[in-house]
């Protein structure tokens, strides 16, 4: 069993730090500048959570030690769990999901699971879900055991409730849905909605994606809604770290509960600990209790923003976002599809479709050429429904000042578009490296996962 | 909040207002039903200062214990090098995201290659994703997947493998409608039983997962030979891992593995309660394999000029984002920063520092095994095959395990995981981990305060 060589590098610190130093130099992230990823919650992250989640006493906890060993950790993320339950208006919160799809998951096998308690998993095999959702949500109902039906959106940008009201039957076990939608919509007819999907006895499961465009203003648990997931990394600020760790606990109403992974944090009198009791528990979803450094951070964040403090943050996301979108809609080639008069909230979506037929010029381009302003294009081409879509979310942490900027760098852009679109062809030209093959990137004959595949 | 709203201003929120075109913030939530809306604030406490959060926080962390914790099974205490946490703190890496756009995304990028790459070296294996959660969801997207590849619904588990991952595997499992069972070990040697292996494979068969080493620290004597079980009979093998175990152990790409996963959180990150943590998940280069692949792979390219070389996300068809439903996977956020870390770590400690470090774990685990042993009778470990750095202690005809575990948190030293009723074969019986966190003193100490508990000499 005794191995000889490994291959793992030779260098010496001066070289790593150099060699980290300069990589971190060739990627854009928030504290570089505006990165309105529409659907991600780019927002500033206080650095008080990172000094704060590297306390020692934290740091170095093992998660097999004692409950009695980590009492202090324990009553925090016990209050971390309350604060979201008061948020969201349901009555119990896992923290294990390590992330938003992974709390998506955690609450499609919970519905699976309380049709199978129930006797009915065998008839309730369809989970509905809007053509305007996240990917994760079909994927992760699908890995729930779900077949899913899609609901299309009427010409308002809501879910449209006529194809609903057709859809739902004693076959449906769920309906996901994101409030506001990924148009930055909200659905006004939630309640109604709620009702129909409860009058047939199926649940309605809450992606909390946009919880922020609404936080201190309103609540799933008051619109109906019997499962939430949330991501902390969206809402409540924790850095997104190139792409994770996020973390996505699920909370859940009445009877629901009692499907909630385990183990699970109570209180006793004025001692913490987990329990097992839950009686219809789906079982663990995270080896042990969730992504803590990033709880952690969440805990900070709502301590330092308060009740006012959230319900100020949404109204600034949804204020920024309407401003970003009356300032693009005025230039040509640029449109607002679904209702113009409904205002948008922490996100909107323009379709930049007249702009590629009366100039040839895709999105793609124009998010390429973004980045030569120094700017993050916003998300592009989702969500499907909309032709040449973009998405943007410049999040409450942005100044007038910068999105003026980049409005005015996207009207150069649509100008150029006319006038040197060969300029917006070669883009991007000022970043580390120049527009990449991409297809040549995933071509099984030149395609290249790691040096060692290269080696051989 | 104007610290961190930098509109939150009346002038400012007035002209933007007049640019949308309504009157007033409120405008903007019309649509938003009244009997849904929120009377008053949300009932949460007073916000605190940036100065004040410190103290509430410590004042509650305080009630944590300090301890020389012997605790391994999937995440370990160990030394993390001042330049990982350094490097981790620059905001363009913290504070980015999925780089869905290459071009400003290359050092993000380039570090989830290195660490790609890196992982392939350790494990022996072709391709690697860019991470999953950690070891429990990576072992269960290995079971899926080996579904998906082999068309057949049934998974076999070895039964000495961690109680928390085989919890998350049994989760995943039922959501996607595959069996799992558990195949017997043989208790005695510690490892798993090749004969009930044999009885338990048939033809719907679709992949075992074992751990080398297992979660009770035993290393399976002849993994080719479980490779071959079942590759005979067209089922997968999938392998879980401690990595710092690949410094001395033969990487499972050499003996027939066709996934590898395992917790790549002792590769320079810190326990924090068990989380975040990063899931290794490595697989052979083969076609129908690489189309099932879970996660996000980044790849070596080049610029369309074809005058630089440039790295971005691969095979991106087979994720959510543009397969829905239909994906090899829901997920989408994973552990890039405990991937970037790993890699940081992985470089800092190059070729000799990683054996060293690796057999260095070896060595402290046989000492402080060999020392119970000899010093206190304890059977340490309880079975008869060869361990790595956690291994187990069987206290019975002692005390009562737990009460030991209790009984050395009062001196400071936390003995272990109990493990009596998850592995009832080795009767009372906790799990003692060792890192590069333990000096010899602490080792000693430990031995000293068992024997203390048992009443001194055997």
């Amino acid at each position: 069993m005794i191995r000889r060589e490994i291959g793992l590098p030779r260098v010496s610190q001066p070289q790593i730090v150099r060699h980290y130093t300069r990589l971190s130099q060739m990627n854009f992230g928030v504290d570089t500048g505006t990165y309105p990823l529409g659907s991600c919650t780019m927002k500033y992250s206080p650095k008080i959570m990172e000094k704060i989640a590297a306390h020692p006493q934290v740091k170095h906890l093992h998660p097999d030690q004692p409950v009695d060993t980590v009492q202090g950790i324990l009553e925090i993320l016990h209050e971390l769990a309350g604060f979201l339950e008061e948020i969201t208006g349901m009555d119990r919160f896992s923290l294990q999901p390590a992330a938003g799809a992974q709390g998506e998951l955690t609450g499609a096998l919970m519905i699976r699971e309380f049709n199978r308690s129930r006797g009915e998993l065998k008839i309730r095999r369809e989970m509905i879900i809007p053509d305007s959702a996240h990917g994760t949500n079909p994927a992760s109902a699908r890995m729930a055991g779900f077949a899913v039906v899609e609901v299309p959106s009427d010409e308002y940008g809501y879910v449209d409730v006529e194809a609903l009201k057709s859809v739902l039957s004693h076959r449906t076990a769920g309906m996901m849905l994101t409030n506001p939608n990924t148009l930055g919509i909200f659905e006004k007819r939630i309640r109604e909605v709620a009702d129909m999907t409860h009058e047939v006895g199926a649940l309605l499961y809450y992606d909390g994606a946009n919880l922020n465009a609404i936080a201190g203003i309103a609540r799933p648990g008051d619109m109906g809604f019997d499962l939430v997931h949330l991501n902390l990394h969206k809402t409540f600020g924790t850095p997104h770290g190139g792409g994770g760790p996020g973390s996505g606990p699920v909370g859940a109403k009445g009877e629901m509960t009692d499907y909630l992974p385990t183990p699970i944090i109570e209180r006793v009198g004025d001692r913490y600990r987990f329990t097992n009791s839950l009686k219809h528990s789906i079982g663990r979803v995270h080896p042990y209790h969730g992504n803590i450094a990033v709880l952690l951070r969440a805990y900070v964040y709502i301590r330092l923003y308060g009740a006012e403090g959230l319900r100020r943050a949404a109204e600034i996301a949804v204020l920024n976002s309407n401003y970003m979108k009356a300032r693009l809609v005025k230039l040509p080639g640029i449109e607002l599809p679904f209702h113009p008069e409904i205002p948008r909230k922490h996100e909107f979506v323009a379709s930049f479709e007249s702009l590629r037929r009366e100039t040839g010029v895709s999105l793609k381009e124009v998010a390429k050429r973004l980045m030569d302003r120094g700017f993050h294009p916003p998300t592009v081409y989702f969500p499907l429904i909309v032709p040449e879509a973009f998405m943007a979310e410049p999040t409450e942490t942005e100044s007038k000042e910068e999105i003026d900027r980049y409005c005015e760098a996207l009207a150069q852009i649509v100008q150029e578009a006319r006038t040197q679109p060969e300029k917006i062809r070669e883009a991007p030209r000022e970043t580390s490296v120049s527009r990449i093959d991409e297809a040549r990137a995933s071509r099984p004959s030149t395609m290249i996962p790691s040096y060692t595949w290269l080696k051989k | 909040m104007r610290a961190y709203l930098p509109n939150d201003d009346d002038d400012i929120v007035a002209e933007m207002l007049g640019e949308i075109g309504v009157d007033s913030l409120d405008a903007l939530f019309l649509d938003v039903p009244q009997n849904i809306r929120i009377e008053g604030n949300l009932d949460l406490p007073s916000p605190v200062t940036e100065d004040e959060i410190k103290g509430v926080v410590e004042v509650k962390l305080r009630k944590n214990l300090d301890l020389t914790a012997f605790l391994g099974g999937g995440v370990w205490n160990q030394n993390v090098p001042a330049v990982v946490s350094h490097l981790l703190s620059r905001g363009e890496f913290l504070t980015s995201y999925t780089p869905y756009q290459p071009e400003i995304s290359q050092g993000i990028i380039q570090a989830l290659f290195e660490y790609q790459s890196m992982v392939c070296q350790l494990t022996g294996m072709d391709v690697a994703n860019s991470s999953m959660y950690d070891w429990g969801s990576a072992a269960a997207e290995a079971v899926l997947m080996a579904s998906r590849v082999t068309h057949r619904g049934k998974a076999l588990i070895a039964s000495n493998i961690g109680p928390h991952r085989r919890r998350v595997i049994e989760t995943y499992a039922r959501g996607a409608g595959i069996n799992v069972t558990a195949v017997e070990a043989d208790w005695e040697a510690g490892t798993l039983d090749l004969e009930k292996l044999k009885e338990d494979i048939d033809d719907k068969t679709s992949s075992l997962y074992v751990e080398i080493p297992s979660y009770i620290g035993s290393i399976e004597p002849s993994p080719r030979d479980i490779a071959e079980l079942l590759h005979d009979r067209n089922a997968l093998l999938i392998v879980g891992v401690d990595p710092l175990s690949l410094g001395i152990l033969k990487p499972p790409g050499q003996y027939g593995a066709d996934i590898v996963v395992g917790e790549g959180q002792p590769l320079g990150s810190s326990p924090f309660l068990g989380g975040p943590l990063l899931g290794i998940f490595a697989t052979r280069r083969e076609r129908e394999i690489l189309r099932q692949i879970p996660g996000r792979i980044m790849g070596m390219t080049k610029t369309l000029d074809r005058s630089q070389r440039a790295f971005t996300m691969i095979l991106q068809t087979r994720e959510q984002h543009i397969r829905r439903e239909r994906a090899t996977s829901n997920i989408c956020t994973n552990e890039t920063l405990s991937a970037t870390a790993a890699a940081i770590y992985l470089s800092l400690l190059g070729e000799e520092g990683f054996r060293r470090l690796s057999e260095d774990l070896s060595h402290r685990a046989a000492y402080l095994s060999k020392k119970l042993r000899k010093d206190v009778g304890l059977s340490s470990p309880p079975y008869s095959g060869s361990f790595y750095r956690d291994f187990l202690v069987s206290f019975e005809g002692t005390k009562k395990a737990g009460q030991l575990v209790r009984q050395g948190i009062d001196r400071g030293v936390l003995l272990g995981t109990e493990t009596t009723h998850a592995f009832p074969h080795y009767g009372e019986s906790v799990l003692t981990g060792v890192s590069d966190v333990h000096t010899k003193e602490d080792l000693d100490r430990y031995v000293e305060i068992v024997k203390d508990l048992l009443g001194g000499d055997p």
